[in-house]
């Protein structure tokens, strides 16, 4: 993406070997003036692993997203609602693909993202092995996950890789909406029947501490956190989008009647903050094992996808090897 | 293409898009497919789902030969020691108009 054939990169093909200290004191100097590095800009071998890694995780996180959501497409409740759903799903493979283009500016290949996808070696957000039992859980994810999405992708429009901060410019100006269908499936199903509203706030209890997990493990248990916020990559920390995240949806929950499962939660006067209850990080990385409740079919969903799509993919390529090669002989004929 | 270095991908393209008439086509991203056509429905489907373009141009990653960030420096260098390029570069009196 963005004109960079990864095999014309002279420095992917020299490794750390070359990694002068004045180089990376260039590197460094240059992130922290706020400039942008672009693919075939020189750079540490360590920040574009952290980034390969991110980025593709982040990807991932897009396309297994999208698992969820379609299993509620021929059940959506109306017609206008099926057509919400679908476009929402449609703009998750996009950004998917965005992402993925962007970590292929690394040197890592679409398909190669997508083995370690499929072999379990890479991870997702961890809120996508959370089944979706009811219509209101669609409701709950457009509303608190790509609300949550949102907050931790709004300063990611400044991190200091090029084409990464390019791809989250897109994928923030489509973001607004799944949020906001999200929530006006909530408000609608808050303001309807006492059987909705149950089963509004019935999702609310599923889906709240999962999301506020999304944003990963506290900051004085992330060891990665200091490293990419020195290198930009990361712009805030996690424990600061939380409570960003807590204190924007909190009041949202209480106008339309909903309550916020947790008990400890109050507004901190003093701090300006809404305080919170404890989080269970035994199940934060039990999930991110692979142990939420449908991990597995989450995964085998994707890998069935990808193999029985196989054929399709070797039929085209030959079918433009093959109208190549007649283009080249009448070529030579004429 | 007999020197990919991974045959059974589908290589790579990069798309651009004329948001409308009157402005040039400019660089939205990229997409796989195996061949051109296929290109330009990606295209279509991944960078034009919200009226973003009227027009849609395709080239394999591979074709585009581009400059080196390493040589910016040497490569870009003529263009800020020749200040009289500028039309700021020439001192006018204030009162002659219309120049």
């Amino acid at each position: 993406m963005y004109t960079t054939e990864m095999s014309k990169n002279p420095q992917l093909n020299k490794g750390a070997a070359a990694e002068s200290p004045e180089l990376v004191a260039a590197f460094e100097a240059r992130v922290a003036n706020d400039e942008f590095i672009e693919p075939k800009d020189w750079m540490p071998e360590a920040y574009r692993k952290t980034l390969v890694r991110q980025i593709s995780q982040h990807a991932h996180s897009e396309i297994v997203g999208m698992l969820p959501e379609g299993n509620w497409i021929t059940r959506a409740p109306s017609l206008r609602r099926k057509a919400v759903l679908l476009a929402k799903v449609q703009d998750e493979g996009g950004h998917g693909l965005y992402l993925y283009s962007a970590a292929e500016t690394l040197g890592t290949s679409r398909d190669e993202m997508f083995e370690a996808l499929h072999s379990g070696k890479a991870k997702y957000s961890t809120i996508f092995n959370y089944p979706t039992l009811t219509w209101a859980d669609i409701g709950a994810i457009g509303w608190l996950v790509d609300g949550a999405a949102i907050m931790n992708q709004v300063p990611l429009q400044r991190t200091s890789f090029g084409p990464y901060a390019r791809a989250m410019v897109r994928v923030c100006k489509e973001e607004s909406f799944h949020q906001r269908q999200g929530f006006e499936i909530m408000m609608n199903l808050s303001a309807g029947t006492v059987d909705q509203k149950a089963m509004a706030q019935d999702a609310l209890n599923r889906w709240w501490w999962p999301s506020i997990m999304m944003f990963g493990p506290p900051d004085d248990n992330s060891p990665n956190t200091a490293q990419s916020v020195r290198w930009r990559i990361k712009r805030e920390t996690n424990d600061e989008l939380r409570q960003k995240f807590v204190d924007v949806t909190v009041p949202q929950a209480e106008s339309i009647g909903l309550t916020v499962p947790d008990a400890d939660l109050k507004w901190n006067e003093a701090r300006g903050h809404y305080d919170y209850g404890a989080i269970d990080w035994e199940e934060f990385w039990a999930v991110v094992k692979g142990e939420g409740p449908v991990a597995k079919e989450r995964v085998k969903a994707r890998t069935d996808a990808w193999e029985k799509g196989a054929w399709v993919r070797e039929a085209a390529l030959a079918h433009a090897a093959k109208q190549a090669s007649r283009r080249q002989k009448d070529a030579a004929h004429g | 293409m007999a020197n990919d270095p991974r045959p059974n991908e589908w290589p790579l393209w990069e798309v651009f898009i004329r948001a409308k008439h009157g402005l040039s086509h400019r660089h939205a991203g990229s997409v796989h497919a195996p061949d051109g056509d296929i290109a330009l429905r990606h295209a279509r489907d991944t960078y034009t789902r919200r009226m973003e373009g009227v027009s849609i141009w395709v080239i394999r990653s591979s074709d585009i030969v581009a400059s080196d960030p390493g040589a910016a420096g040497p490569t870009f260098e003529p263009a800020e020691s020749k200040v009289y390029r500028h039309p700021t570069f020439y001192i006018v009196p204030d009162h002659i108009k219309h120049i």
